[in-house]
């Protein structure tokens, strides 16, 4: 039970592996970003989304036929079980918009009187596109606000080496719902700000060893510093995620239809978060050659004040 | 020695009760009830009105569990099944009639004493309603206000007997045009002390001759948009009161908008015609001279007339001068008329109006009198370079002509409507008032009831489920100290939930979600300790000194990595919409009442144990 006989992984030896591998999910993500876009949900388009539920089985076609006849451009599916059924309609011009969920749940109603309202959204158009910007300006505060925390504790290559690591994390999130097509709503903004917020712990966690082992093992060259602060909050990085994942699947599996995609963002942000704080922070830190000294105390001044003796 | 001194016990054990206490309420059933209301403060909710409400149940054979009165303003009358709720809402509607609004509600049951704490706000996704962001039709005011100020500059120039060519409006302006310079010298002189700090006035030249610009200072605009906003809360208040909703919201947000939240209501089409239309009415006198017909069919229409349709669709001619507008309108109550029992609306006007329509009506007895329905319906539709443009639609029509029987004064009604229930919908518009300025719904939210129920019952259970897999997680990996970390994570659910009790916050399904994250990441303060008593372990230290140096050292990285998570959760709190601010709020509770009982609480805990003990050999973690 002693450190010294406590075999440390050479995680920093294997920062060449994980920057490649980083890159090419980074690389896949924007990619997809950039050619498939995301699947934006009602939330951030506009328009209208109506969730009914029926007694039995519902029959998907008939229910299109019945809104194309009545002039409704609306895609429908089954969601979650066969007896529900979401339907969307693109924004619409005109007067009557705010309506339209009204209009067509009377169009299903008269097809079949055992339907019920579950859900309706509508939102403006000047709705979804304000929303767009709050995101985006929550998420550059977010980091903002962060940046200056970090600097302020530790130093700018660590708020750097934390910005990376965040960066990383949101691109491969936000990337994975790209590639999948999973539809981007509200929740999901909140969870990719969650997961800034978690992924920005566990980061913290390890460059607060970093800081201490820096200050404490003099002999240790940065690269040995850092490993050996990866390895000794290891067990802790891995038994929080556990944790965290424990409580996420639980969301997951029986939140309910309407968190799934919460609760699947942040699984993959706890996930994608926990291999970044070990493998993409620390050798940031390097790269951008970090040494002991950047957070040793600032020297005294001048040399003869420290010949002085401690004591009077 | 790792001892707490007797304060710090004292303190936890005072937040640990009162977190108790403030959560207690929580664990409740709701209850059917009814819920009365007095429409205005001359009605007073008192003892005998209570005594009425339980006197007309007992009538009719109705079992009341209990009867509450708040603020001598509300009751709240509780009831063992929905069937006898709605049983009594109807009873209790007959028998107080208009002066008193009855609603559904749910009430929670907890008992008397402790009344005076409230359970947890449900959002509308727990609960089913309807959720409508409705922003206000700032151009329109600002149309309004310009047309009133033209008038009033015609008014007052011919009071100061200036002579002017005419006001017309150019684009946000007015152009007051003269004759000569002189003229308008004169005039620049008299207005501007009357409108200073309200308008700007500027000389300009134009073909015509000499002519004042006058501008809306950016002051008077605010206080215009500010003044709509207002008085569209105020008017949406007092509808939403009228539809029978218990505990609607009704807020401001931003500088144009209000949030309006009706929780319970289960159909938003009713809903969205009560709240998203205005009206207000005209009374004119009907051109009995000429033929409305040959008018419509040759496009002439006669000088002072003008041209409306009936409900019927038959075209009619009324003077264009209005004998009357709704804005004088105090107060309108539906009803039936005596004579013929047909559907009526009885209007009462205040003084002004009194006094106009008096005169109006006196110099006209024996002729017809239309009385003109107006409807604002906003309109918006985007535009090819994504700006948007808003205009409001006016629909006019002709619902009652009535030959004018006797003078008309503070008191009189309308009849002509087809149903009871269309004379309730007019007197309700016209009740409400007319409104500065058109609103109309840029968003909407509605959740059945049987998703609400749907959705708390998911969100308990994942809850329940996250919350007991940690919990056994904990204890077979630390042992002793994981009991004692689950006692902490257990009195940190408590402390939330009694802090979102206190705080009245509304607990949303993002809410929710935000509880169960802030449980899996709030062991993580206590695993950060432990890990580090162990490692301190392995270095050799005495079982005491470990456990007191991992709290120490464990500190600086736990306060870091919450504080950085909570930059996170008040920049989410900071962007403002509805579902995000409810995870935000959880979120920032939860690191905070974390950060106490995964420290404070467990160090409290694990120094009872092991504090004591001088030969401590092995600790179980």
């Amino acid at each position: 039970m002693n450190t010294k006989t406590k075999k440390l992984i050479n995680f920093t030896g294997k920062r060449k592996i994980a920057m490649i591998f980083s890159a090419i999910l980074m690389i896949a993500s924007i990619g997809s970003l950039i050619v498939n876009g995301l699947n934006l949900g009602v939330d951030f388009t506009g328009g209208t989304v109506i969730e009914v539920g029926y007694k039995e089985a519902a029959d998907v076609d008939k229910i299109r036929e019945s809104l194309t006849a009545a002039n409704f451009d609306a895609s429908v599916q089954h969601f979650g079980t066969a007896k529900d059924v979401l339907i969307r309609i693109a924004p619409h011009e005109g007067e009557d918009r705010a309506k339209i969920g009204d209009a067509v749940f009377a169009i299903l109603k008269s097809t079949n009187a055992d339907v019920e309202l579950r859900r309706v959204e509508f939102v403006g158009p000047q709705i979804g596109d304000e929303l767009r910007d709050d995101g985006g300006t929550a998420m550059l505060l977010a980091l903002a606000g962060i940046l200056i925390y970090v600097t302020l504790r530790f130093e700018f290559r660590f708020s750097v080496g934390a910005i990376v690591a965040l960066i990383h994390d949101v691109v491969i999130t936000v990337g994975i719902f790209s590639i999948t097509r999973i539809e981007f709503d509200l929740t999901i903004l909140a969870a990719i700000l969650a997961i800034i917020g978690y992924s920005l712990n566990d980061t913290i966690v390890v460059f607060d060893r970093v800081r201490e082992n820096f200050l404490k093992l003099r002999k240790a060259t940065a690269e040995e510093s850092i490993n050996t602060s990866i390895n000794q909050t290891l067990s802790r990085t891995i038994v929080t995620s556990l944790t965290t994942l424990l409580v996420l699947t639980a969301l997951f599996y029986f939140g309910g239809k309407i968190i799934h995609g919460f609760s699947l963002a942040m699984i993959i942000g706890v996930i994608v978060g926990t291999y970044s704080s070990i493998f993409v922070a620390s050798s940031s830190l390097l790269m951008m050659g970090i040494t002991r000294e950047a957070l040793l105390p600032p020297e005294k001044e001048a040399d003869d004040q420290e010949e002085l003796p401690d004591m009077p | 020695m790792n001892r707490y001194p007797m304060w710090k016990y004292i303190i936890i054990i005072v937040v640990m009760l009162g977190g108790l206490i403030l959560a207690l309420p929580n664990i409740y059933p709701s209850q059917p009830a009814v819920q009365v209301t007095s429409s205005s403060p001359d009605f007073p909710l008192d003892a005998s009105v209570l005594q009425q409400i339980k006197d007309t149940l007992t009538e009719n054979g109705i079992a009341v569990e209990d009867t509450q009165s708040i603020d001598n303003s509300k009751a709240l009358i509780r009831f063992d099944s929905p069937d006898t709720q709605l049983a009594a809402a109807d009873a209790i509607k007959t028998s107080l009639g208009s002066k008193y609004n009855t609603a559904l509600n749910l009430a929670p049951a907890t008992p008397n004493w402790l009344r005076s704490l409230k359970p947890m706000n449900l959002g509308l996704d727990l609960r089913g309603g309807v959720h409508f962001l409705m922003e206000v039709d700032m151009k329109s005011a600002i149309d309004k206000s310009l047309t009133r100020h033209s008038e009033e500059f015609r008014t007052f120039l011919r009071e100061k007997k200036i002579s002017y060519l005419g006001v017309k409006r150019v684009a946000d302006d007015l152009i007051i045009q003269f004759k000569t310079a002189e003229l308008r010298d004169q005039a620049r002189r008299e207005i501007r002390g009357e409108y200073r700090n309200e308008i700007d006035f500027e000389d300009e030249e134009t073909a015509k001759g000499a002519a004042l610009k006058a501008t809306l200072t950016q002051n008077n605009i605010n206080n215009t948009k500010r003044f709509a906003l207002q008085q569209n809360i105020t008017t949406l208040r007092k509808r939403v009161n009228e539809l029978g909703v218990s505990e609607p919201i009704i807020q401001q947000q931003g500088l144009e908008r209000i949030v309006v939240q009706l929780p319970g209501v289960q159909d938003p089409s009713v809903a969205k015609e009560i709240l998203g239309t205005t009206a207000t009415l005209e009374f004119r006198l009907v051109d009995e001279g000429n033929d409305p017909y040959s008018a419509q069919a040759s496009g002439r229409i006669p000088v002072g007339d003008k041209l409306f349709v009936e409900r019927n669709g038959n075209p009619i001619l009324l003077k264009s001068r209005v004998m009357l507008t709704g804005d004088y309108i105090t107060d309108a109550s539906s009803g039936f008329d005596q004579r013929d029992q047909r559907p009526s609306v009885t209007i009462v006007l205040d003084g002004k109006g009194a006094k106009l329509f008096a005169k109006s009506t006196g110099a006209n007895v024996q002729k017809l009198m239309g009385v003109v329905f107006i409807e604002h319906k906003t309109v918006v539709t985007k535009q090819d370079d994504g700006t948007f443009t808003k205009n409001t639609k006016v629909s006019r029509e002709v619902i009652n002509v009535a030959r004018i029987q006797e003078q008309l004064s503070k008191r009189f009604q309308i009849t002509g409507l087809d149903t009871p229930q269309e004379a309730y919908n007019l007197a309700l518009l016209l009740r409400a008032g007319a409104l500065a300025a058109p609103v109309y719904i840029v968003e909407e939210r509605t959740i059945g009831p049987s998703l609400g129920a749907d959705n708390i019952s998911a969100g308990f259970k994942s809850v329940i489920i996250g919350f007991v897999l940690v919990l056994i997680f904990m204890a077979f990996y630390y042992r002793v100290f994981g009991l004692v970390a689950n006692l902490a994570l257990t009195l940190n659910l408590v402390l939330i939930v009694a802090a979102l009790s206190m705080l009245q916050a509304t607990l949303t399904l993002p809410g929710i979600a935000g509880i169960v994250l802030t449980v899996g990441m709030a062991v993580d303060a206590n695993v950060l300790i432990y890990e580090r008593i162990k490692e301190e372990l392995r270095n050799g230290l005495t079982p005491q000194a470990a456990i007191q140096s991992g709290y120490e050292k464990a500190f600086s990285t736990i306060a870091d990595a919450n504080i950085t998570t909570l930059i996170a959760a008040i920049v989410l709190y900071g962007m403002g919409t509805g579902p995000i601010k409810g995870f935000a709020i959880t979120l920032a509770i939860g690191i905070v009442s974390s950060m106490f009982t995964a420290i404070m609480g467990t160090r409290s805990v694990i120094n009872l144990i092991y504090g004591g003990k001088k030969r401590l050999k092995k600790l179980h973690i």
